[in-house]
């Protein structure tokens, strides 16, 4: 197996007696577009945050291409095969695009003038525009165009798509699907499900500091299902009795039963005709539902 | 080319993509020596990862109908082998259809049609693997 780009050991943050992030074991594999998934204050940002060396871990440790986060030095040199856009994306306001895109290449010696000069255009920025009067869209646009000029190692972006309309997300996930095509591994956080279910390979889901989830897309179209079935009689020991490996949870209601399976759906399906199950159907499940009850029972 | 892939299925994106390749030179509208796009510009096209569209192509490539030249892009190869399947598909695919006709004309509804069909496909499964 390849070098992780992102480790974390038992990562935690706690402010006083709250936890933001808890025991958090993070893998994130080169190459690929991995999304950090979750609701707002899920502990997101904190996470990134504590890859990026920008806070401290109150316990565990973690690995960002190697190296510890929590070494400076070491997080000092990082910076430069890590392009990250903040979730705040603060710029300096009294510079015009122009003269801050001069500024930001100046600490970088991988520069890409040959794409500055074409996102420029994609994105239509202004150049002579001070970054103070742009929208809240140009500014993440901006913010990104500063990361994708360099070629990183890794990408981490912090809800890249906040304040964007419709056009700004395509283009913004085009950028990632080019990133990503180019060698770099993309790392972004959202609680947009409809562009992460398109564009991610794996997609990590984080609930109030946990990560209850780490799947590849493919695995999740695959082997999740929701198996609808109705019984002729429910009687109280039956959802015992349907509790195959890979039953996620059992709804009831009247004469109907719903279960959704992260896997086995064959074997469920088996275990219920042996039930005298009277109709069984089984479809697959969206990105949507399996994250709302990951949600919902943790 | 036209691609539809459909983010909120049961099947993953890289196999609606080989699938949609594979109907494409089944009925004719890929042909031997045509050229498809190269990973990174279908991968912007469809806002997909390039992953998924690696993974397709090396797919592709592995059931011998796609052949990736480095550096030049990916090439349809249909073999002698590979028509006679489309061949076959094209037979079967009339067979089918004849069948469903004759059990609709002894009264059966598409929907039982249909889970007569995938209950038979998800028993053989089964005992393939047991076996």
């Amino acid at each position: 197996m390849i070098r992780a780009v992102v480790e974390t050991n038992g990562l935690g943050k706690s402010y006083g007696r709250v936890h933001a992030v808890r025991n958090l074991n993070l893998t994130v594999a080169p190459g690929r577009i991995t999304a950090f998934l979750g609701l707002n204050g899920a502990g997101k940002s904190t996470t990134i945050r504590m890859l990026l060396g920008m806070i401290r871990p109150t316990e565990g440790y973690g690995t960002v291409l190697g190296k510890r986060i929590d070494d400076l030095r070491a997080s000092l040199d990082l910076r430069r095969h890590v392009a990250y856009v903040s979730e705040d994306k603060r710029l300096y306001g009294y510079m015009t695009v122009e003269q801050l895109i001069r500024f930001t290449s100046s600490f970088y010696p991988d520069w890409r003038p040959d794409v500055v000069k074409m996102l420029l255009n994609q994105y239509g920025l202004p150049p002579d525009r001070k970054v103070r009067s742009l929208s809240k869209g140009m500014r993440t646009k901006l913010a990104l165009l500063l990361a994708l000029a360099r070629r990183p190692e890794l990408l981490i972006l912090d809800e890249p798509s906040e304040g964007l309309d419709p056009v700004g997300i395509e283009d913004l996930l085009q950028s990632l699907v080019t990133q990503c095509a180019e060698g770099t591994a993309v790392f972004f956080s959202s609680h947009q499900i409809a562009e992460v279910e398109r564009v991610a390979d794996q997609v990590c889901i984080l609930h109030q500091g946990r990560l209850v989830m780490d799947a590849s897309l493919d695995d999740l179209r695959f082997s999740y299902r929701q198996i609808d079935m109705v019984f002729p009689s429910l009687p109280a020991e039956l959802q015992s009795q349907l509790q195959v490996e890979g039953v996620e949870s059992i709804r009831t209601s009247g004469h109907q039963m719903s279960v959704l399976a992260s896997r086995n759906a064959d074997a469920i399906m088996e275990r219920a005709r042996d039930l005298n199950a009277g109709s069984i159907e089984a479809a697959p499940v969206g990105l949507r539902e399996i994250f709302l009850q990951k949600v919902k029972e943790n | 080319m036209f691609f539809k892939l459909k983010s909120s299925t049961g099947q993953p994106l890289y196999l609606q993509l080989m699938q949609q390749i594979q109907h494409a030179i089944e009925n004719g509208a890929l042909q031997d020596g045509d050229q498809l796009p190269g990973i990174r510009t279908l991968a912007e096209e469809l806002l997909v990862s390039p992953n998924t569209v690696a993974k397709a192509y090396s797919e592709l490539e592995h059931a011998g109908v796609l052949d990736l030249r480095h550096g030049s892009g990916a090439f349809i190869s249909v073999s002698r082998r590979v028509r006679l399947l489309a061949e076959r598909v094209r037979v079967a695919d009339k067979r089918v259809g004849n069948l469903i006709e004759d059990l609709r004309e002894d009264g059966l509804l598409d929907e039982e049609i249909r889970r007569l069909f995938e209950a038979h496909l998800i028993h053989q499964s089964e005992t393939v693997r047991k076996s």
